[in-house]
């Protein structure tokens, strides 16, 4: 007998059992064991990514009062009036819609880390395509048949799913919600996350309940084939143990993403060792009527902005209160935003960059990057620009939440991307407990996009201040400046564009505790 | 849900309900492993006798032989060449035996895979599991051979001279002693299983007496084999006294003989085991379990099982009568019977290569690498439970008689996700071999099975009408198609925008939007527990 069956056959001889008295009910399931266990395998941190099918309208979403006129021209019939946008607390330059008083708190809290402009180069306007190269993690002409958490977990995982589960990975790696398997877990060889299509399925599993059969000799075997897939699902048991050990949550609203939030919750604090969490929420694809046109706060996608921030700052609420809002941070993505100018119909169209939201209490609040530009006057097929590679997210989580090494984040993100300053690194002993994240802009460019030349200033409170060039890659290309300045204040450097080619390049400032990152394009 | 298997009143009247995709399906999925569309197609416009009795009408030229691939820089066979067959060629070698059973088993599922449309594979193997031998213990791979071609070339032939000819195949005297049994030393073996379970079967249990087994035995005294592999009658062998049997055959004696004559004992025992009433039965009820369903319940004796032995003894146990009469039945029809067998290993694996009309190397200019693949095959049914040609005993696979379970004993925890495993490997990555690979192709199969694969709605029905012989539940289908084909999109076209733009212009790229999103897809419904019925 392996000892682990020992121990917990033992426990179970012994649950109910009487100490000074007082029943203890020990867990039948057992958490206690396994954190005894999990101390020599990595650490216990845990994702939760929440997808937003359809493609969000991040403009109405994370909006830059900074250019609020120029915005307001581009969209006048779906535009926020400015006086009901959300502030962000010190934060003028860039508010959020006036559904979201949820994350706007969660923003005060310093929970909540606004991203802007996360894409990539030549973006795809189509739905599947642009899904598949989030969930994959690819490059806009690149295929890859694996997904980027897939690649993580196999990465740690090599031998999956032969001899599984094992005495340290008791758990499903990864679980899906609301969807069926997606592109995102997909390892070299088969799917690492345990799907739960269908979430009513679920719960059914949860509360014991079973799906009906035809009255014929099919029906009669399929009921004998489901059961024996009920008991063939190893990973069954623990999950109900897990969730039934849960008793007391705060309350989530109620809608889809709330319900799956919810589990999520339950299976996090009941002991599951799996370490990323995939909900699905849907409807973003807002061609028209995406407001109300009397009154542009309201509509449908005022409606998924409050279903997503209401339910987020329960989740997270209830993190704090099951005491496990340490080892959780949650990301959302959607495959695309949506263009600068509204339609005809009081939608937008498929576009191109948008804002992300890191929440947790790990992730370094505030918001991280500039508004996008607006144009004066925007014409039909103007995007928003990308800043951020949503791989440097990636990249990001990867070494400051699961603490992979260089080596490791090549290999899962198939190039090597620089890391941004978004989660408190700590956990994996990366020793940035210096590095504050600037909530204000510290390094500005103009012009940008660039040809032949872009003036850098930067802002340095005085002291050591290392200003560098970073390629697409986050490859160190130069140092820029290297000096110590006895006063705080304004400098710059005069970059030139030869010998550069087009793309994006990164300026990386570091002075003292800050770091900033700014993106800058070449031409 | 059903608390128990249900039996059909419907007798063997000829079917006259219509006879459309759904009929046709359940009858090929029955009568041959699994059905290309195609074959659907071609069987759908004929009707239901017109399709049985082509099914029946089986070809006597038999498959090209199995060939040696195994000969290796470190290993070769001194009497046989590379790519020629061994059939023929007689060795005791321990080592070359051991690769051409190997063979045999790859040889058998191109075969299985590469079936015309008739019922001779299907039927080939029942017999292979009513005689039960196991090639391991035959070890002789030309032997082995031999004893599967009897049973192939016979398969719809008469049953009593089946019987008669495996009694004295090579194959079969090694592996139940025949060839140890002599007058001086009986070996009961053979007489034994001969009437348990080849004959008159002891449903209800045995009937006969241990006696009858004994006096079995001393009537085939005398069988052996030599040096050439031909069973031959040593007449100094053979116990030559008279033979009387117990009142469960009517006392019959056989009286001894002696010289060559001694031989003619043995047809006068098939005589005997054929003029009792029981061995028809017995065959009828284990066809019915093999090709309809395993309840047999008194309805279904009285109106199917009893009436069936009778046109076998009727027709001198020619077999085709008796399977035209259960395959053009309204009882074969009935919809309780839809879909109820669960799939063997044999039936799940070459079943779904050839619903997938998996393309493997050239088998002539290939076949090295064919055989590879095939061996892959033979590796999965082996971890699934179903060595082919090595089944655990001489009674066969437990699920196609051991009562109350049968063909659900194929499912465990173990074995079922092995089965899922299997065809999600064939999905995402396949088999490669020499720069060949066998791999689903997910959009020739989409374009195969669906008229217009551009709508979603269709696409997905055909590929549930096609893949799962239940009725699944209709929300199911649209959660498929809104998670699996519109990735969480609401709009149907964008599915037809992409199937439509793959088709237009086929670059990488568009290929793989559409490939990933079929490959969920037809994971997913093969994971089903659904998938594992026919």
């Amino acid at each position: 007998m392996e000892r682990r069956k020992f121990i917990r056959n033992s426990f179970a001889l012994l649950a109910p059992t009487m100490i000074g008295g007082n029943p203890i009910h020990i867990l039948q399931d057992h958490p206690m064991l396994d954190s005894a266990l999990l101390a020599t395998s990595g650490n216990n941190n845990v994702l939760v990514i929440i997808q937003l099918s359809g493609g969000n309208d991040g403009l109405n979403t994370v909006i830059p009062i900074s250019e609020y006129s120029n915005y307001y021209n581009a969209r006048t019939n779906i535009a926020i009036p400015e006086k009901k946008i959300l502030k962000l607390e010190a934060n003028d330059a860039t508010g959020i819609h006036p559904a979201m008083t949820a994350m706007q708190n969660l923003f005060s809290d310093g929970k909540l880390n606004i991203v802007q402009s996360v894409g990539y180069p030549q973006p795809s306007f189509s739905h599947f395509r642009a899904t598949d190269i989030w969930m994959s993690g690819s490059d806009s002409n690149q295929y890859l048949n694996t997904g980027w958490a897939g690649r993580l977990l196999n990465y740690e995982n090599p031998g999956y799913p032969d001899n599984y589960p094992t005495v340290d990975k008791p758990d499903p790696l990864a679980i899906q919600i609301g969807s069926l398997a997606t592109l995102t877990c997909q390892g070299p060889a088969v799917n690492m996350a345990l799907s739960i299509s269908d979430p009513s399925s679920f719960y059914n599993l949860l509360d014991g309940t079973n799906a009906s059969v035809a009255n014929t000799n099919a029906g009669y075997e399929l009921s004998f084939l489901r059961g024996i897939a009920k008991q063939t699902n190893l990973y069954t048991a623990r999950i109900k143990a897990a969730s039934d050990s849960v008793k007391q949550q705060v309350t989530y609203p109620n809608n889809s993403l709330a319900s799956q939030l919810k589990v999520v919750a339950r299976l996090i604090k009941g002991g599951l060792h799996t370490k990323v969490y995939m909900v699905n929420y849907g409807g973003f694809d807002t061609h028209s009527g995406q407001v109300v046109a009397s009154d542009t706060t309201t509509g449908a996608h005022a409606n998924l902005l409050k279903v997503l921030s209401d339910s987020i700052a329960a989740f997270q609420s209830d993190m704090a209160g099951l005491e496990i809002e340490d080892r959780v941070i949650g990301m959302t993505y959607s495959e695309f935003g949506r263009r600068i100018v509204s339609n005809g119909s009081g939608g937008t169209d498929h576009g191109s960059a948008a804002p992300l939201f890191l929440f947790g209490k790990n992730v370094r609040g505030g918001v991280f990057g500039d508004n996008p530009t607006i144009p004066a006057s925007a014409n039909v097929n103007d995007n928003v620009p990308y800043q951020y590679d949503f791989r440097t997210v990636y990249n990001t989580i990867l070494q400051n939440w699961f603490c992979v090494n260089a080596t490791g984040q090549t290999e899962i993100l198939t190039k090597q991307f620089p890391t941004l300053p978004l989660i408190n690194a700590s956990v994996c002993g990366i020793n940035d407990k210096n590095s504050t994240f600037a909530k204000e802009a510290l390094v500005y460019n103009y012009p940008n996009p660039f040809s032949s030349f872009t003036k850098v200033e930067f802002k340095t409170k005085g002291g050591h201040t290392l200003l560098q060039l970073l390629d697409g890659s986050g490859t160190i290309l130069k140092v820029l400046v290297e000096a110590t300045y006895n006063y705080p204040g304004m400098n710059s450097y005069n970059l030139y564009g030869s010998g550069m080619a087009p793309g994006v390049y990164y300026i990386r400032l570091q002075n003292e505790d800050k770091i900033f990152v700014k993106a800058i394009i070449k031409m | 849900m059903p608390a128990a298997p249900q039996s059909s009143l419907l007798g063997l009247n000829t079917y006259q309900g219509p006879w459309s995709y759904l009929q046709t399906k359940h009858l090929l999925n029955r009568t041959m492993f699994g059905a290309k569309a195609a074959d659907i197609n071609y069987f759908k416009t004929k009707g239901v006798v017109a399709s049985v009795d082509e099914l029946l009408n089986v070809p006597n030229s038999l498959p090209a032989p199995p060939l040696n691939d195994y000969n290796t820089s470190s290993f070769i066979d001194p009497n046989v060449p590379m790519g020629t067959t061994w059939v023929n060629d007689v060795s005791l070698d321990g080592t070359i035996n051991a690769y051409r059973r190997a063979t045999y088993k790859k040889w058998l599922l191109s075969v299985c895979v590469g079936q015309e449309r008739n019922i001779r594979e299907k039927l080939t193997f029942f017999w292979s599991n009513h005689f039960g031998t196991e090639s391991d213990t035959i070890s002789y791979g030309s032997m082995v051979y031999l004893h599967h071609q009897i049973l192939r070339a016979n398969c719809v032939g008469n049953f009593k001279q089946m019987v008669r000819a495996v009694t004295t195949d090579p194959g079969m005297l090694r592996y139940l002693n025949g060839y140890l049994n002599t007058k001086t030393a009986p070996d009961e073996n053979y007489g034994r299983e001969l009437q348990e379970l080849f004959t008159v079967g002891k449903d209800g249990g045995a009937k006969y007496s241990e006696e009858d087994v004994k006096t079995a035995a001393k009537v085939l005294t005398g069988w052996k084999i030599d040096a050439a592999f031909n069973a031959v009658f040593d007449s100094t062998r053979h116990d030559t006294s008279n033979k009387t049997f117990s009142p469960y055959y009517s006392s019959k004696t056989i009286t001894g003989k002696s010289g060559a004559s001694g031989a003619l004992e043995t047809d006068e025992l098939m005589t005997m085991l054929f003029d009792n009433t029981d061995t028809a039965k017995f065959i009828c009820r284990k066809l019915y379990r093999y090709f309809v369903y395993y309840y047999i319940d008194a309805n279904v004796e009285n109106n199917i099982i009893k009436p069936l032995a009778n046109t076998f003894i009727t027709n001198n146990f020619d077999i085709k009568p008796v399977l035209k009469q259960l395959l053009q039945s309204e009882h074969f029809y009935d919809s309780l019977y839809i879909g109820c067998q669960i799939k063997s290993p044999l039936d799940h694996v070459v079943g779904f290569l050839r619903q997938y009309e998996i393309a493997f190397p050239n088998a002539v200019t290939d076949y090295a690498d064919t055989y590879y693949m095939y061996n892959n095959m033979v590796n999965q049914l082996i971890s699934m439970g179903q060595s082919p040609v090595d089944p655990p005993n001489v009674a066969g696979w437990p699920a196609y008689y051991q009562a109350p379970d049968y063909n659900e004993l194929w499912i465990n925890a173990d074995t079922m996700p092995k089965r899922n495993k299997f065809t999600d490997l064939m999905v995402e990555t396949g088999y490669t071999k020499n720069g060949k690979k066998i791999i689903i192709d997910t959009i020739q199969f989409a374009k195969t099975v669906c008229t217009n694969p551009s709508d979603p709605n269709l696409l997905i029905d055909s590929l549930f009408a096609f893949l799962v012989s239940t009725d699944v539940d209709a929300s199911l289908k649209t959660n498929l198609k809104i998670q699996l084909l519109l990735t969480g999109q609401m709009s149907d076209y964008y599915w037809t925008d992409a199937w439509n733009l793959y088709i237009s212009t086929p670059t990488v790229i568009n290929f793989n939007i559409v490939n990933t999103r079929l490959k969920a897809l037809l994971k997913y419904i093969m994971n089903l527990p659904d998938y594992q019925l026919q």
